[in-house]
């Protein structure tokens, strides 16, 4: 490994961070964007989640600056939460400046994960905002020498209600801090008199994201900075046991990099790092630790198993089915898939004089920080951690190993350094979307209703209090990190939401995963939505009763029932069992999203080639109550993305891999959907101002899997029960069903 | 070091590199500060880092710097801005199709080059010519309803 001597650079220009972003991007930032000027000025501003200086100041200029843990992912969190704030406070949402995401300016609101961006971060954000409006009332008061009640907030004034001279945010408090704990009791405006929530208000960064002004992590440059590529092992859990840089020895400037088993190219032209990548020769011990694609389900039977958990258990399940006259049972597969970001991670870290700042587009800025905080043996203040917008993730991809790895490289070579993973750097070694086995048995009594229930999952059990799942580059190296596995709550939505006296959901827990799992789009809960939702499709057949009808007589909870009738009015659904006469199917599927949220019905149309086995997705009506919905075209936007992405997930997705690791490492071997596919989408928002926000970035996508089989079986007496629903899966059904 | 010249959106630029295998995408992003185009695979898969060429669109990952010599590229850059859009960015606005938007410029720059062959381009059209540009954040139903828009159908 050469080193190089560090190279002087004004820590300042570096360590402003905020104010560095915005000159190492050659653009400039129109309008509200990522790390405004104001930002340098709030360096050192407390971080108390507890205070209300913690979320806001009010800018010299009467604008208000908002400091927000939650990220915008592509999600339209940028616009939503400034709503929030906005309305609550009585000021022009073109007034306020969002940060998201910046360890030293935003306060830790948890990782932007779990559909709680806008359930939590906005509602505490807004929290924040109603308690300032009591505060800037106080103040007015006093300035203006009228009663509190007598006065109003509007477009960053207080003024009073009967008209008069009123004074503005800035010469109330405008660069002064508010010295106050947020007032979890401070309250609320009357969601019937919101003029800016609950209006598609327009994304400020899709502009500049449509003409190529966008500032993403891939575009940052800083000063002296080098461009790097990480050679990853040629199987997973080999060692490095040499490098040979004979041939990289012409490129100028390169240097090659090895900690143990970790080795990583740097130069100053981003086409050098590659081409010394691609050129480096690197010999690795043999590995074949892994049980390969084909080999899950039955390593999921075997085990090792860390334990049974029993979830739900209501009346006498097993001895109700054992009696039953008429059962049914079926096995559910659900196989391990990537977040498959459009584009490769990337990160830029700057480590020297016993500092670090790294942008990453992380979406847990704060957790990431103590991560590498001991990772590197640093003091968690001589770390900072900046989130900048990367391609959209759906749970956590390659951004935070990307980020190691710079953080590695940066620290041996001294320079800030920019990693960019490749396309098989990121489909093979992006953390995946553990695979799901589910196991059902159900019979329907003389009522109609279903009498017995029972679920088994073969899941990954997540580690308990695992602070980071161990990242790539620093377990390559050696270093040691805390041990586990993480997958997000995949154990929900495992039991059937219609009224049911006898239900056992028994879970277990498999030690480990094939693969490194980490949390994807709507954890587990898309598996176990698709085994429950098309075994309550099989009751209803065999019951010969229509499927909305069925779902209708087991629901007690109206809001559920209401999205069901919506998505089926979409469709101009007629009652009437499955399988229906042929040619285009229909079929539903309904959840309440972690058993408490957002509720939501998927409809759909599908037909099936016989010949070919390929399926054809026509329309697809979605109805959600999320409650109260912030912007209701930024919240659309996130269904019909649930609706494609899932789709795409259930018709075309399973990383592939044998002995020695992935091997679906391109995009013709780790196809998604494409523009040829796309269904015409419907979609319905349930309109409940009254109601708390809810989730949306997962909620619309578990039952997508379920209303696309459920179609098909209606189309065609097919039932498919293993993803993806390939040629080959679904000619093998029909064949089935033509037995039977 | 090989030197080439071409025009980029409307001016002449003159760029050198090492190798002459380098790939348009890096001249653009890291010589000449031309962001927009994105690095999605480096291997003509998924069109984030379309441009036009000469008018066409090109995968810019694929392409040789010393290919590009003497034509004349255009990236999503020259189009427009976000005060004054193109005509298809502006639908695109409208429409508020994009999510992450790390498929937009490439999507946008296919639309482009699709419209100026087929200014009236059917729904069906649109899918077709688009089959190759990749989008994960599922937005495909707001880029076609965009790209229509832009034709002057109402979508
Ligand atoms: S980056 Fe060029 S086609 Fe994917
Ligand atoms: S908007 Fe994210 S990949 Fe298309």
């Amino acid at each position: 490994m050469s080193r190089r001597e560090p190279v002087a650079v004004s820590r300042r220009a570096v360590l402003a961070g905020g104010g560095a972003l915005v000159v190492a991007f050659s653009l400039p930032l129109p309008g509200r964007g990522q790390q405004p000027p104001v930002v340098e000025k709030a360096l050192g501003k407390t971080l108390d989640p507890t205070e209300v200086d913690g979320f806001l100041a009010v800018n010299a200029d009467g604008s208000v600056s908002l400091f927000c843990g939650k990220v915008d992912l592509g999600t339209g969190l940028r616009i939503a939460i400034p709503q929030m704030a906005a309305e609550e406070l009585g000021i022009g949402v073109e007034r306020i400046v969002l940060v998201e995401g910046d360890t030293a300016l935003t306060p830790d609101q948890g990782p932007t994960a779990g559909s709680t961006g806008i359930m939590r971060g906005g509602v505490q954000i807004r929290q924040a905002a109603a308690t300032a409006r009591a505060a800037l009332l106080r103040l007015a008061a006093a300035r203006l020498g009228v009663p509190a009640e007598a006065l109003e907030v509007v477009n960053g004034e207080v003024r009073p209600k009967e008209g008069g001279q009123g004074v503005g945010f800035a010469a109330l408090i405008g660069e002064q801090q508010f010295n106050l704990r947020l007032d979890p009791q401070a309250p609320l405006k009357d969601p019937g008199s919101y003029g800016i929530v609950g209006r598609s208000m327009p994304r400020p960064d899709v502009p500049r994201k449509v003409t190529g002004r966008h500032p993403y992590i891939h575009d940052l440059k800083l000063p002296d900075m080098l461009h790097a590529r990480v050679i990853r092992p040629q199987a997973v859990g080999a060692r490095l046991l040499d490098v040979d840089d004979t041939a990289v020895r012409d490129i100028p400037g390169v240097q090659v990099v090895r900690l143990g088993s970790f080795v990583g190219v740097v130069a100053p032209d981003e086409w050098d790092a590659e081409l010394a990548a691609r050129a480096l020769v690197t010999r690795w011990s043999p590995a074949s630790s892994l049980v390969g694609h084909e080999g899950v389900p039955a390593w999921m039977r075997k085990g090792p198993f860390d334990a049974d958990q029993k979830l739900v258990g209501k009346g006498d399940a097993r001895a109700v089915l054992a009696s039953a006259a008429k059962k049914l049972s079926a096995t559910y597969y659900w196989p391990t898939q990537s977040h498959a970001s459009m584009g490769p991670s990337c990160a830029v870290a700057d480590i020297r004089e016993g500092k670090a700042t790294i942008w990453s587009a992380s979406q847990a800025t704060h957790r990431f920080r103590r991560t590498i905080a001991r990772l590197l043996d640093l003091p968690l203040e001589a770390v900072r951690v900046v989130y900048v917008d990367g391609s959209g993730c759906y749970g956590m991809n390659g951004h935070d190993d990307a980020a190691a790895d710079a953080a590695l490289l940066s620290r041996a070579v001294g320079r800030p350094v920019r990693v960019q993973w490749s396309r098989a750097d990121e489909l093979g070694w992006d953390p995946k979307g553990p695979p799901q086995m589910l196991a059902l048995e159900g019979a329907v009594g003389a009522d109609g209703q279903i009498a017995a229930w029972r679920t088994q999952m073969w899941i990954p059990r997540a580690t308990a209090n695992l602070p980071n799942i161990p990242l790539l580059g620093p377990a390559d190296a050696g270093m040691a990190q805390p041990p586990g596995i993480a997958t997000g709550l995949i154990s929900q939505n495992g039991d059937p939401p219609y009224a049911t006296p006898n239900v056992e959901v028994l879970v277990h827990w498999l030690k480990d995963a094939p693969l490194r799992p980490s949390n994807i789009r709507a954890p587990g809960k898309i598996a176990n939505s698709f085994a429950v939702e098309s075994f309550v499709d099989d009751l209803a057949a065999q019951a010969r009763i229509d499927p909305v009808e069925f779902r209708l007589k087991g629901l007690s909870d109206a809001r559920g029932a209401e999205v069901i009738r919506r998505a089926a009015r979409m469709l101009d659904w007629k009652a009437r069992p499955s399988p229906g006469p042929g040619g285009l199917g229909r079929g539903i599927a309904y959840v309440h999203y972690k058993h408490g949220e957002t509720y939501v019905a998927v409809a759909m149309e599908a037909e099936v080639d016989p010949g070919s086995g390929a399926i054809r997705v026509r329309r697809v009506a979605c109805a959600q109550d999320c409650g109260l919905v912030i912007n209701p075209n930024a919240a659309m936007q996130q269904v019909e993305g649930n609706i494609l992405q899932t789709l795409s997930r259930t018709l075309l997705e399973e990383v592939t891999f044998d002995a020695a690791g992935v091997t679906s490492v391109d995009w013709a071997r780790y196809p998604i959907l494409t523009f040829p596919d796309v269904p015409e989408i419907m979609i319905d928002l349930v309109d409940q101002p009254q109601s708390p926000p809810l989730g949306v970035g997962e909620a619309a996508s578990t039952p997508v899997p379920a209303a696309l089989a459920n179609a098909i079986f209606d189309a065609t007496g097919a039932r498919l029960r293993t993803v993806p629903f390939t040629a080959e899966r679904v000619k093998a059904a029909l064949a089935a069903a033509r037995r039977t | 070091m090989p030197t080439y010249s071409f025009f980029v959106n409307g001016s002449a630029r003159t760029v050198q590199t090492r190798t002459d295998d380098q790939p348009l995408l890096y001249v653009l992003r890291n010589q000449l500060g031309l962001t927009g185009a994105k690095f999605g695979c480096g291997l003509g898969q998924c069109g984030a880092c379309t441009v036009l060429v000469d008018g066409e669109a090109v995968r810019s990952c694929m392409m040789p710097v010393a290919a590009a010599n003497g034509r004349g590229v255009t990236t999503i850059e020259g189009l427009g801005s976000p005060d004054q859009p193109h005509p298809v960015q502006a639908a695109f606005i409208t429409e508020q199709a994009a999510q992450c938007g790390y498929c937009a410029s490439g999507v946008v720059m296919a639309t482009v080059a699709l419209l100026a062959r087929k200014p009236k381009a059917t729904r069906a059209e649109v899918q077709a010519a688009l089959a190759g540009n990749l989008c994960r954040c599922g937005t495909h139903q707001r880029i076609l309803r965009a790209a229509l828009r832009a034709t002057g159908t109402s979508p």
